[in-house]
């Protein structure tokens, strides 16, 4: 039972935080500009060694250079929404889906000119020891600001879109496009602030899983199926049904490859990514609304 | 010496118009999905795969590394790379033909990595990352550069035989019905089009087209491994050449896939020349150049090198005079 908590359980929750905080971006994005944001991934990965930069090059604490990779991608999503998305408003969804592919392939191959292919990490050398609790239960310092730092951010996201004026009209938009655009929402400047909150909750999801494994110029590329698979759960456009189905998603890929049946793994941990995949495409094709019946653009 | 740089060169310009081919081949498949049907397929490498996977076991000596290198002939091998990776696109598009542009594109590329990560994690059948080695490729047995201008020949027959059909059947009614479902799939259905029916078609000939491609580039190179199923050679290469050539005409497919193919491998032979270092670093600069130049193509000029030319509808066609009608009925089968 131990085993379970401490092999299983909370690595799908870390895991499911990384997939919640990029799912509600790829979610609201999806609902207020309908289109799939397939430079997501990339960003992740920026933040991640934009964070890195911070560590090594000028000694900061991970926990600190968070905030400022936040700040930096927040701000390069906004400049590429003006450069690459910008100019297909009010084209067919498809320009804005394949100017993404050409976002992420640019994004990627400037963290890999400028960083290289090495696996990097923020803490060359040290390791930090687990916690023990009650002589079994075992915790890593940074699952529990992982876990800690995301139960903060959609605190302070829930109150935002529940309380400020902002915050209302983005869900709004991503509710209702067309009433919120007759009613006099400022389009563009609510694409301005999914953005900015689409960008630093990214950052934060690439931050976590270097915190958490390691960095390399694929980790967000391989972040990005698991995360559309959680933002299709929970519903496009809805950022509370995203958190969920991160977790759900996150804990899924992990609980996958527990021994549920005798005492072989249920399934090879190779395929672990797979089952994020597997209900991704199940998801699409026999409850699309996800699991809280959503929106469906058609 | 003169002569060495010449056989040189000479193989350097027959690979990269033999990979050209290749790509032309999935350039024109992508085009009968996307440029066709309007189909966002984004997984374009998990077709590749399968066609490559299936001419190499295929027509590979017998291994014990994998399951059964069976030393058939390959033209075999092609044409059953095409039926397999043809039926697992009618699986697939059974599965997911009617999803939306972007929905489809999700799902696309959830299966492609599906089929990845069960070419990676199978080591029985495909001997997992290290990958399938000792593909024959026809006509190896000649002298440099005999029997690589000879497998060039085989892919520009298979890149013209593509090309004639694929062009024909869309100036042909079928064509028609595939335009008129991609602009409108509404008026498509309302005038009595089975629009899943022929979206589906669509997506199973281009899924064929794929197999095909990726079974070319197997016997080309080989090998083959899980690597070289990558997103960013295949599908997103692929969907570059296309937009650029000019998506919806064959010949733009065609065009994109030898300008852009030329592009990617003439900046190779430069930054090869650089310092080790520095020489992998270019790459990502390249990568990085082909991402902005598609941008500033969406941005530009959206319809591509060749734009999609329709074909010219003879009006008389439509104008059958009365009394005429049963004539021309029996001719037109």
């Amino acid at each position: 039972m131990i085993e379970f908590i401490n092999f299983y359980l909370i690595p799908g929750l870390v895991l499911g935080c990384m997939y919640a905080l990029g799912a509600i971006g790829v979610s609201m994005l999806f609902g207020i500009l309908r289109f799939a944001h397939f430079a997501h991934g990339d960003i992740i990965t920026m933040g991640a060694y934009l964070a890195l930069f911070f560590v090594t090059a000028l000694g900061f604490p991970v926990l600190l250079a968070l905030p400022v990779a936040i700040v930096l991608t927040a701000a390069i999503s906004v400049l590429l929404d003006r450069g690459f998305y910008k100019p297909f408003r009010n084209s067919p969804t498809i320009y804005l889906v394949i100017a993404s592919f050409g976002v992420a392939l640019m994004i990627r191959s400037l963290v890999q000119l400028i960083w290289g292919v090495k696996v990097e990490s923020y803490s060359a050398g040290t390791f930090s020891k687990p916690i023990i609790f009650f002589d079994t239960l075992r915790l890593a310092d940074k699952h529990m600001w992982i876990v800690g730092l995301t139960i903060v951010i959609v605190v302070g996201l829930h109150y935002f879109l529940s309380r400020s004026k902002l915050g209302k009209a983005m869900r709004a938009m991503a509710d209702e496009p067309d009433l919120a655009q007759v009613s006099g929402i400022p389009t563009e400047k609510v694409v301005r602030a999914t953005w900015i909150i689409g960008g630093g909750l990214a950052a934060t999801a690439g931050v976590f899983l270097g915190m958490d494994t390691q960095l390399h110029t694929n980790m967000g590329w391989d972040l990005l199926l698991p995360i559309f698979a959680a933002a299709i759960l929970g519903g496009i456009g809805s950022p509370y049904g995203a958190i969920a189905g991160g977790l759900v998603i996150g804990l899924a890929e992990e609980l996958s490859s527990y021994p549920w049946i005798g005492v072989e793994p249920l399934l090879s941990p190779g395929y672990k990514t797979g089952v994020a995949f597997a209900l991704m495409v199940a998801l699409l094709i026999w409850r699309p609304s996800g699991l809280f019946r959503g929106r469906v653009f058609t | 010496m003169s002569s060495e740089l010449a056989l040189g060169l000479l193989l350097y310009a027959v690979s990269l118009l033999t990979m050209a081919g290749i790509y032309g081949v999935l350039a024109i498949g992508l085009n009968i999905q996307w440029g066709y049907t309007g189909l966002f397929n984004a997984g374009i490498a998990g077709f590749f795969a399968i066609g490559a996977y299936v001419s190499a076991i295929l027509t590979a000596a017998s291994s014990d590394n994998f399951i059964g290198g069976f030393g058939w002939p390959f033209p075999v091998g092609l044409v059953a790379a095409m039926v397999v990776a043809g039926a697992i696109g009618y699986l697939v598009g059974r599965l997911c033909i009617r999803l939306r542009s972007d929905y489809l594109a999700i799902a696309t590329i959830g299966v492609a990595e599906i089929f990845r990560l069960i070419l990676k994690n199978e080591i029985w059948a495909t001997n997992g990352p290290r990958g399938i080695s000792n593909i024959p490729r026809p006509f190896e047995s000649l002298s440099q550069p005999w029997s690589q201008i000879a497998f060039l020949l085989v892919v520009g027959l298979v890149v013209l035989i593509a090309y004639v059909l694929a062009e024909r059947a869309g100036k042909s009614p079928w064509g028609r019905v595939m335009r008129s479902i991609r602009d409108n799939e509404a008026a498509a259905a309302a005038i009595g089009k089975n629009v899943t029916g022929f979206r589906l078609q669509g997506f199973v000939i281009g899924a064929a087209l794929m197999g095909l491609g990726g079974a070319l580039a197997s016997h080309f190179f080989k090998f083959i491994g899980p690597e070289a199923t990558e997103p960013l050679m295949t599908t997103f290469l692929v969907w570059v050449m296309l937009i650029i050539g000019g998506s919806g005409n064959n010949r733009g497919a065609l065009l994109g896939a030898l300008a852009v193919w030329t592009l990617w491998s003439a900046t190779e032979l430069l930054t090869s020349q650089l310092p080790p270092e520095w020489a992998v670093r270019a790459t990502f600069l390249r990568i990085f150049l082909i991402g902005l130049g598609l941008q500033i193509v969406l941005q530009r000029y959206s319809k591509g090198l060749l734009p999609e030319t329709l074909p010219k509808v003879d009006p008389s066609e439509f104008e059958t005079p009365p009394g005429r009608a049963q004539e021309k009925a029996p001719a037109a089968e």
